[in-house]
């Protein structure tokens, strides 16, 4: 049983490398047939038309498309993802400064989405049709079907221009900026280990919000899929005999109908948590958080290509990944999954 | 131990008002061997899961008397309820495919029924599950212990089922068409693995069937249901004397080598009998 197990997960990786492959190409393809000028977004309009065409020549842009997509592959394998004209670093340092932020909020946000939304989901599905129920049926929905944006103004102006309880947009209050050495670029994690109690405290406070606002979106999700299992799950046989072995109704619910559900979850929120990494476009502007999202929509705003293909890049292996992981984690932890 | 049952009507709530599906049923039963048969529907399975108050959400129960063994069934919450599931009587379910926890092993979940009702150690339990195990006759039960209810036939998982509701000692067995999902040779070995465990521990065994000839075999007494009603009682022996015509029909249903017939007659149902 265990080789026959270990054989199919040899066949879900050994997909991966040619999902990568289309990932790229399609990736490279867009870039390359949208009707901007990647030329023109660097020496700008008013350049002379030498200028234009020796930047153009630099850019390999009179080469053909294939060779372009040759070129961009060779460097990709050294993990050359080219330079961005915007911040004029290599597109892979701007990766490791804006991922990381996006990291955290997200991660913050997976861990209140699963830590509220399974339980809510649970409660809902045992409480079926009583008032419980409905409500959180009604929050879920709310939840579901307000675009995050709105979601996110709302917060801002309860929490922040109201109440005074968060504090506003960005990362850190500005008198904290630089206080603490970059080593992993999570600003709570960099605050702890330079042992800045204040600066941790405000980095966690601004994480909060926008933390906040994506949770209760994928909580949304998590809770009304929880409670879809869980309706599932209770339904089953193996649910009377767990009642009529005596065992407590606690028992039953988790032991028993969570037990049989938990395995999908974790596909459920795995990507989630996926989605979270690359779906911050939205919060993180409204928030002005520095994170990938931010770097993407503004890269792509200047025409900055290179920008574009290795966050997008970034976004999809991230996606991949996160998909292989529940891939294994289905076939590890499901019995009858060989 | 002692089940009474008196006037035990079980309704469900329609569309057009409430559905009865049991109508006053009264059933005794002390130390015995109790077979209850009758047609898909007929209110078998209700009635005998009425006695654990292991009914569907919607199902509205109401009887002059329900009691196990002087506990009263009807107020009992569920609380009061778990003193008697398992532990004073257990349910063998139709389909071991369904009716087993397809994420856990076989051993966890019968140790999980032993250590409910016995307060003992993991190990303890652990031991005791595939010593149960042997008393169902599996032959390698350490390795069936460790295996998935996806892993196993059907009657292993059946024996699996009956070593898990044996484990806490219970003096009331209900198996609800314990051998439905089987295959015909080895229906009758799992019915007569259960009459001998039940024989020998000294328990009381509720089988509910549609095999008429079968439950009389393994039974004391045999209850008749159709519409929701006992329509007869009967001693095992007295199957010939069978006076209720659904009774009758359903024996006359039945081709016999010693005997043989050249046309079996069909049922005609009177509407005589749902009033």
């Amino acid at each position: 049983m265990a080789t026959s197990r270990l054989k199919a997960l040899a066949a879900t990786t050994a997909s991966v490398p040619i999902t990568l492959f289309g990932l790229v190409l399609v990736t490279f393809l867009i870039g390359r047939v949208m009707p901007i000028d990647p030329v023109l977004a660097i020496v700008g309009d008013r350049a002379p038309a030498d200028v234009v065409a020796a930047a153009r020549l630099e850019l390999g842009l009179d080469r053909p498309l294939y060779v372009q997509f040759w070129i961009y592959l060779t460097k990709l394998a050294v993990g050359d993802l080219g330079r961005s004209v915007m911040t004029s670093h290599t597109v892979g340092e701007d990766i490791r400064r804006f991922f990381p932020a996006t990291m955290e909020l997200a991660t913050v946000a997976i861990f209140l989405a699963a830590g509220i939304g399974i339980p809510l989901g649970v409660l809902a599905a045992v409480k079926q049709g009583t008032r419980i129920d409905h409500t959180i049926r009604v929050v879920c929905l709310a939840g579901h079907s307000l675009p995050i944006f709105v979601l996110s103004l709302l917060s801002l102006l309860v929490f922040y221009a109201t109440l005074g309880w968060a504090p506003g947009p960005g990362r850190q209050n500005l008198m904290f900026d630089d206080m603490v050495p970059v080593v992993t670029n999570f600003l709570t994690v960099d605050a702890l280990l330079a042992g800045e109690w204040e600066v941790f405290r405000d980095a966690v406070a601004h994480l909060l919000q926008p933390a906040g606002v994506l949770a209760y979106f994928a909580m949304a999700f998590i809770a009304r899929m929880t409670r879809a299992f869980m309706l599932d799950a209770l339904a089953g046989e193996y649910v009377i005999t767990a009642r009529a072995k005596g065992l407590s109704p606690m028992r039953v619910i988790w032991r028993h109908a969570f037990g049989n559900i938990s395995v999908r979850l974790v596909t459920i929120i795995a990507l989630t948590y996926a989605g979270l990494l690359e779906g911050a476009v939205v919060t993180e502007t409204v928030f002005s958080w520095p994170g990938l999202g931010q770097y993407l929509t503004i890269s792509l705003l200047n025409a900055d290509m290179n920008a574009v293909l290795g966050a997008t890049l970034v976004v999809g292996v991230t996606y991949l990944g996160f998909n292989l992981l529940a891939d294994v984690l289905y076939r590890l932890l499901d019995p009858r999954v060989s | 131990m002692q089940v009474e049952i008196q006037n035990l009507s079980i309704a469900f709530p329609t569309a057009s008002g409430m559905s009865l599906a049991v109508r006053s049923v009264s059933l005794t039963l002390g130390n015995e061997k109790l077979g209850i048969v009758g047609e898909s529907g007929s209110g078998k399975s209700l009635t005998a899961r009425s006695i654990l108050k292991l009914l569907p959400r919607s199902a509205r129960m109401t009887a002059d008397k329900l009691t196990f063994d002087g506990i009263d069934v009807l107020s009992a919450n569920e609380n009061a309820m778990r003193a008697i599931r398992g532990k004073r009587a257990g349910l063998i379910l139709q389909d071991p495919k369904y009716s087993l926890n397809p994420v856990m092993t076989a051993g966890e979940q019968i140790a999980e029924a032993w250590r409910t009702h016995r307060r003992g150690g993991k190990r303890e339990a652990r031991e005791a599950a595939i010593d149960l195990l042997a008393q169902v006759k599996i032959n390698d039960p350490a390795r069936v212990a460790a295996a998935y209810p996806h892993e196993l036939s059907g009657g292993m998982g059946q024996r699996v089922m009956i070593a898990m509701m044996l484990a806490p000692d219970p003096e009331l067995l209900i198996a609800d068409e314990p051998t439905s999902a089987l295959d015909a040779t080895v229906q009758a070995e799992i019915l007569r693995l259960m009459e001998d465990l039940v024989s020998r521990r000294g328990m009381a065994l509720i089988l509910i069937s549609h095999d008429l000839p079968l439950v009389s075999h393994f039974c004391d007494r045999v209850a008749v249901m159709y519409a929701g009603r006992v329509v007869e009682e009967l001693g095992a022996g007295e199957l010939a004397q069978a006076k209720h015509p659904y009774t009758r029909g359903l024996l006359e249903c039945m081709p016999a080598l010693s005997h043989p017939k050249p046309r079996l007659p069909v049922m005609t149902r009177d509407p005589a009998w749902l009033v």
